[in-house]
């Protein structure tokens, strides 16, 4: 018993360690909090894409669907400004834009709706299982409201990004209070790490 | 498959819970055919027995578990059964006797016995039951998983997660059996009966602060369910408020409980 306390306080300790305070970072902390960025999709191309497809890149991988009315609009643009700020770096980063709505967010849809907010947005969809599978992976929710007269429904999803790093290991979140001067700042440093 | 049967399946998988779960009702069900004449084991501890192990296999594998990592008054309800409800009905019950006849002989003699005798244990065990390092760690580890930087990466990290569910077992159940003793200190309990009345009426305190600060916080303290998402549409602060009152009122009953049975044990002792 004692020792296994002592695992648990050691264990707490780490991860204090690892995550409060210190470190170079404005954004949350997440490194060896979270799994390694790992899926199977489909991208807005009509692509199978996995996780190595985009290694060599800083990605922010954020879930979503394109009827949504509030979070990931704002988000999307707040993305795509800190990504400007970053000039010719930003292109060692990449959006990934996981629709939790498949059954409405058709390919041509999510591409239409990526591309609105720059290049460096890809929309992934998923069948059921393999959206039900990622979600998991990350402790993420997502849960479909009732529709209205006409069959709209909102969607409750996460409204966090997580970002990982040419690795593909965990690093980063973006919360929904981050501004685009901390994702800028962060995403700076982490695509210089990748260079030096 | 209907749904309440999917929702039954275990969400995450424990190989340990599941073990855990079976071999204490086997040995329990196994325990209490053996027992001499005239020891039977009476209606009422069954069923504190077995409804404490559904309680606690309910909310740790099925899908309520899901809805407790997406769901901040799920989570709450989960850390009542875990911590309070589900070790009280089974210290309640005493089953300790009964497991032990009903395990295999060998693992009984050759593994446990030797183990629980153990100079190290013991004294692990003396250290964590101590008057005053039980109720301290009891109440100290609700404050711990409460606070909402540490909450955060509880439910956002796995391991932790896991880690912070079984620590609220674990210490539900040293608590409860340490409180909840029917032996006097004469008769060996580790903590007397009448000092075991105040510690449960003093431990309720804080419990009920800080339910209390939750319930009546008016912003949302644990961004982490709008962060992850929850299970279903709710206001932030509904969810809240619910979780500050599970915390606050059914803990604080459970106290009140725990104290008419130690009464009734003291008054059988006079």
């Amino acid at each position: 018993m004692s020792r296994l306390r002592r695992a648990w306080l050691v264990a707490l300790a780490l991860l204090l360690a690892s995550c409060g305070g210190g470190g170079p970072w404005q954004l949350k902390d997440i490194k060896g909090v979270v799994p390694d960025l790992a899926f199977n999709l489909t991208d807005d191309s009509g692509r199978r894409v996995s996780a190595a497809d985009y290694r060599g890149r800083t990605v922010l991988l954020f879930f979503g669907y394109t009827n949504c009315p509030d979070v990931c609009p704002t988000t999307l643009v707040k993305l795509a400004a800190a990504l400007k700020d970053l000039g010719p770096a930003a292109h060692g980063a990449q959006v990934l834009f996981v629709t939790v709505d498949p059954k409405r967010d058709t390919l041509e849809a999510l591409h239409r709706y990526a591309r609105a907010f720059g290049s460096h947005v890809t929309g992934l969809r998923g069948s059921a299982a393999e959206l039900r599978e990622l979600a998991k992976r990350y402790r993420i929710s997502y849960s479909y409201g009732t529709p209205d007269a006409s069959g709209n429904y909102d969607v409750t999803h996460s409204s966090a990004v997580f970002v990982f790093d040419a690795e593909g290991n965990a690093r980063l979140l973006v919360m929904p209070d981050s501004g685009e001067k901390a994702i800028a700042h962060d995403l700076k440093l982490l695509l210089g790490a990748r260079q030096g | 498959m209907s749904g309440w049967l999917a929702f039954l399946l275990p969400w995450e998988f424990s190989p340990l819970a599941a073990a855990l779960a079976l071999g204490a009702a086997v040995a329990f069900v196994r325990g209490a055919r053996r027992v001499p004449p005239g020891q039977a084991v009476g209606v009422a501890r069954r069923i504190g027995f077995f409804s404490g192990l559904a309680l606690l296999y309910f909310v740790m594998q099925t899908h309520f578990d899901y809805l407790s990592q997406h769901m901040f008054y799920i989570h709450r309800l989960q850390h009542l059964v875990l911590h309070h409800a589900g070790p009280f009905l089974i210290a309640l019950s005493q089953p300790q006797a009964v497991i032990a006849r009903g395990l295999p002989a060998r693992l009984h003699e050759r593994v446990l016995t030797p183990a629980w005798r153990h100079p190290l244990v013991q004294g692990a065990y003396r250290v964590l039951q101590n008057w005053l390092v039980a109720p301290v760690l009891f109440v100290g580890l609700i404050y711990l998983w409460l606070t909402p930087e540490i909450h955060f990466y509880a439910m956002l990290s796995g391991p932790l997660y896991h880690v912070m569910n079984w620590s609220m077992l674990l210490d539900g159940l040293l608590f409860w059996f340490l409180m909840l003793d029917p032996r006097t200190r004469e008769q060996g309990a580790l903590i007397g009966l009448g000092p075991r009345i105040g510690l449960l009426l003093l431990t309720a305190v804080p419990q009920i602060l800080i339910g209390a600060d939750i319930a009546l916080a008016t912003h949302d303290l644990f961004n982490v369910y709008g962060v992850c998402g929850r299970a279903w549409t709710i206001d932030p602060l509904e969810d809240q408020q619910l979780g500050g009152l599970v915390t606050w009122i059914p803990a604080a009953m459970m106290h009140a409980v725990g104290t008419l049975v130690v009464l009734s044990h003291w008054m059988r002792s006079k």
